[in-house]
């Protein structure tokens, strides 16, 4: 298993998805200005303020080079995860539903949170059982979870909701408590909380690793669609 | 020949008489309109330390794991593994006073840049706020702002802060203090100087274009008494961290692939600073065209172009044939870069517009010519600070709760959680669960403590006292997480040192600073002094604060603060509790002049004793006695471990002959609280004594109560109640208990 990591001028947290993944496969970083993923059977679009975050954050990230080889990726099936920005460079791109608005207190907020995996039939949660509680820390300025409300209906129905806020630690404000959602294929993942950065006990966590497991149970249990 | 017209001149730029006849004698010609500002902001007091640099040669600077000290950007320690840690801390107070969201940010990305400066990677940010009583707007305002200008710069750019503290004290009210300490991670072989060497070498400027924000920023601000109205807010610099983020990566890019001869940040004058240092430290001379910096405004002149204080730009000496690469790299990472000039072999700044020569002063002149003065210290006769009584509490429980929610001792979690404090995978233990922060290093094998401190309230007391306590704090919270201090960085902040009892002030406090370090061992590598912090209300707290930088073998065994049901907890260390400058005698509005002496020795002794056994593993929390005595720091290791806990302090009232309310609310350094099992804290108690370390057990962690007696005082508070207390900082600024 070999993983692509991102890296845009103003990505914050792509060494540390770089060392997640090492803990999985091998690793190893994209640059934003390269139209060619490689050969790599993963995608991870890290956290971080890509280009500042101007205009708008993820707004421009979604331009770039490698985000159209990732668009490529994905609609081929490949496995592609959005961490924090890197989720809201995947609500950009159209690549997932939705969008990331400003957090109701309007402040950063930097705090471990409990998510609850709401859907294992995605790539990156295919390793937890339903309903599994995860202690992940979330980090941001912009992760209110956003959309119509019909439009979060059918995400429920079609089981595209991946992550929820354990009851009581909404940091946010997201509709429905929803930290992360997946494309209709499931193999695109976006979430607001940084499983990268709950990979070492030591650090105060080590559950985000499931989601980096879930690759390789995914591939087990059904061979990818490319 | 000085005309009334260049006379008045040099005054409006801050320079006195006496000084610009030093410019004339040492030029032997007036200086042109150039050369005068490039003066006026070299030998201002924030450029040159004109009143303390005398004092700082009093400091210990010297250790075996020092590898750079004071003159270079940071100073920097080896860790081992062939790995050595930058550190410093620098003030950015009157920006931050004027503009509280740029002028916080822009000191964050200051010091940035003065740790990759080095080479170093920067792995920590950590602060050192002051503002006044929170029951003021203006508080309310520069605390909301001023956290919000460090999050948006330290989040942004992917450094976490990790820690740090925060005082709220009226001397601050107008002149709030934003200390911002950066520590970064380089291989010791590859650390850069700063020197400008070799004849003919390109100096390169990368990074920002060059604007008008900022101009005179450094001088104008720092190097005066604040005014009041907010005409100076031009002269804040505006921080772009995006900027910073880029031209960091490219910097340790140049670096990794050895393109660059040295490397200077530009902060305070700019170009002016920066090149005047570079070639002062190499011994070298130094051409700069104006023509060749990219300008934000099309008609800047030489003057502002070399006075400039826009943000995100460093200096670089390249060789010729290399130039191609440097560019090459800058190029990728989307950030300018321009060789603007050339080291020489003249000894002189010379400042080009193309091929007419703007100014041309001697190095030597530019950067070390300015008069060090001697101050004329004089003791104040009287407490000449405020004095105010908030607290309306009857009996010690009540007295416990206001100490608990008072601002300075209360959570800092409204702070903290506004700040990416693990961004970069190191944070073992985030703010708030230790005394210290700690930092894994695997890549060599160990890890790292750090802390910042200070107390101005207590230095305002007794500066000699109160600075010795600040350094004896620093390195009881790396004692607490096992760390032994390596180096330290110190920033001084202080008022106008042209009056005596400033004066007076600076000279104890320095003093004590070399006294508390040489006894400790522990070499200073760097700092920053801040003079000038008051205003027509009157000075600021004396306030020296002091950063560490400590080893940690082994992150396993980093006890936190949270005393769990069942463990038993002992006092450990020469603590003898006194209410003078307490936050007791603080709320009561008794403070007066004078804090214990401070012995140096027994409190090292119980400092290295307690690092002993938290790396032993025998130690599950350790929590140093800080402000609000024994009473708080016990009730916050309740509160963390979610656990009552019972506690008599009779025994240490009779060994110190203190008060029944000193036992519980006296303050003092040597004071630490040692948690664990029952049977390991007895015998570690037992080993203390016998050592020479005095230590009692004083309680365990029981019920859901906070008990605490002393004498015929008895404090019973719900633990429910106490955190609700501790945790209402957030209540002051509108949201809610956090």
């Amino acid at each position: 298993m070999t993983f692509g990591v991102l890296q845009f001028p103003g990505s914050c947290d792509e060494r540390d998805a770089l060392a997640a993944c090492e803990r999985i496969g091998d690793a190893r970083l994209v640059w934003h200005g390269d139209d060619d993923l490689g050969d790599v059977d993963a995608v991870v679009v890290p956290g971080g303020f890509s280009y500042g975050d101007y205009l708008r954050a993820g707004a421009i990230a979604r331009f770039s080079p490698a985000m159209v080889a990732v668009e490529r990726f994905a609609a081929d099936g490949g496995p592609v995860l959005g961490i924090c920005n890197g989720f809201q460079v995947l609500c950009e791109a159209g690549l997932l539903p939705g969008a990331l608005l400003p957090n109701e207190g309007l402040r950063f907020v930097c705090r471990q949170v409990e998510v609850e995996v709401t859907s294992v039939d995605t790539a990156f949660t295919a390793a937890c059982p339903a309903g599994q509680r995860l202690s992940i820390p979330v980090k941001h300025m912009s992760g209110r979870y956003f959309a119509p409300g019909d439009e979060l209906d059918r995400l429920e129905a079609a089981g595209q909701v991946a992550f929820r806020y354990a009851p009581g630690q909404n940091p946010n404000g997201s509709a429905r408590d929803i930290a992360g959602v997946a494309s209709q294929g499931g193999n695109v993942v976006g979430l607001m909380p940084h499983p990268e950065h709950a990979v070492d006990a030591l650090l105060g966590s080590d559950d985000g690793l499931r989601l980096f497991e879930s690759l390789g149970v995914r591939a087990s249990l059904a061979p990818a669609a490319s | 020949m000085s005309s009334p017209e260049s006379s008045s001149k040099h005054r409006e730029l801050g320079l006195t008489d006496g000084e610009h006849h030093r410019i004339v004698a040492l030029l032997d010609r007036e200086p042109n309109d150039v050369e005068l500002a490039m003066f006026s902001l070299l030998w201002s007091e924030h450029c040159a330390y004109k009143h303390s640099r005398k004092l700082l040669r009093r400091l210990p600077t010297e250790g075996p794991r020092v590898v750079m000290g004071p003159g270079e950007n940071a100073g920097a320690v080896d860790i081992g593994g062939g790995l050595a840690v930058a550190f410093k801390v620098e003030s950015h107070n009157h920006p931050s006073a004027v503009e509280p969201f740029q002028g916080a940010a822009t000191g964050v990305g200051g010091i940035l840049r003065d740790v990759f400066a080095l080479g170093a990677r920067p792995i920590a940010i950590l602060d050192s706020l002051r503002f006044g009583e929170l029951d003021s707007e203006r508080s309310r305002y520069l605390l909301d702002h001023v956290v919000a200008g460090i999050g948006h710069y330290g989040n942004s750019i992917g450094v976490p802060t990790v820690g740090g503290e925060i005082y709220f004290e009226s001397p601050y009210e107008q002149n709030c203090l934003v200390n911002a300490m950066c520590v970064g991670l380089a291989p010791a072989d590859r650390l850069i100087r700063s020197a400008a060497t070799g004849f003919g070498n390109l100096v390169v400027l990368i990074g920002a274009s060059t604007g008008r924000d900022g101009i005179g920023g450094a001088s104008v601000l720092a190097s005066a008494e604040l005014e009041a109205g907010s005409e100076k807010r031009p002269s804040v610099q505006i921080g772009d961290p995006f900027e910073e983020k880029k031209l960091l990566e490219c910097c340790l890019e140049l670096l990794d692939r050895g393109l660059l001869v040295a490397l200077q940040d530009l902060g305070a004058a700019g170009l002016t600073s920066s090149a005047g240092e570079m070639a002062s430290k190499g011994g070298t001379g130094i051409d700069v065209d104006v023509a060749r910096v990219p300008l934000r405004e099309a008609d800047m002149e030489p003057f502002e172009i070399m006075v400039s204080e826009s943000q995100e730009r460093m200096l670089a000496v390249v060789a010729p044939e290399l130039l191609d690469d440097v560019l090459a790299v800058c190029e990728r990472w989307e950030t300018g870069a321009a060789a603007i000039g050339e080291i020489t072999d003249t000894g002189r700044v010379r400042v080009l517009r193309g091929a007419e020569v703007v100014g041309d002063m001697p190095v030597e002149a530019l950067v070390d010519g300015c008069p060090l003065y001697d101050l004329d210290p004089a003791a104040p006769e009287e407490w000449i600070y405020p004095n105010r009584r908030t607290l309306d509490a009857e009996g010690p429980g009540q007295t416990l709760l206001e100490l608990l929610g008072a601002p300075s001792i209360a959570s800092k979690r409204w702070v903290f959680e506004q700040y990416d404090s693990i961004v970069q995978s190191r944070t073992v233990h985030r703010p708030e669960a230790a005394d210290a922060a700690v930092l894994q290093v695997p890549e060599a094998g160990t890890a790292i403590a750090v802390a910042i401190d200070g107390n101005g309230r207590r230095v305002a007391c007794d500066p000699y006292a109160g600075t010795v306590e600040a350094v004896l704090e620093c390195a009881q919270n790396l004692a607490c997480a096992g760390g032994e201090p390596l180096g330290l960085t110190n920033c001084l902040n202080f008022g106008n040192p042209e009056k005596p009892h400033v004066a007076w002030q600076l000279d104890r406090s320095t003093r004590a600073l070399a006294d508390a370090c040489a006894e400790l061992g522990v070499p200073v590598v760097g700092g920053n002094v801040s003079l000038y912090n008051e205003t027509d209300q009157g000075p600021i707290y004396p306030t020296p604060v002091v950063g560490m930088v400590g080893e940690v073998p082994d992150p396993e065994q980093v006890p936190g603060m949270a005393l769990r049901g069942g463990e038993a907890l002992a006092l450990c260390g020469p603590f003898s509790p006194s209410l003078a400058g307490s936050e007791l005698a603080k709320a009561r509005g008794e403070l007066v002049d004078g804090l214990p002496a401070p012995a140096i020795a027994p409190v090292a002794a119980a400092i290295a004793f307690v690092r002993e056994a938290v790396r032993s593993g025998r130690v599950d929390v350790a929590h140093d006695v800080s402000d609000g005595g024994v009473a708080v720091a016990v009730a916050e290791m309740a509160i963390a471990g979610g656990s009552g806990v019972r506690c008599n302090l009779d025994e240490l009232a009779e060994m110190r002959g203190a008060s029944a309310e000193a036992a519980l609310f006296g303050e003092g350094p040597g004071g630490f609280l040692l948690g664990g099992e029952a049977d390991a804290i007895g015998a570690l108690a037992a080993e203390a004594q016998a050592a020479g370390v005095e230590t009692i057990v004083i309680g365990e962690a029981e019920g859901d109560e906070v008990i605490l007696s002393a004498g015929d005082l008895e404090i019973a508070l719900a633990l429910a109640d106490a955190e609700h207390a501790w945790r209402s900082l957030g209540e002051h600024m509108g949201a809610g208990v956090i």
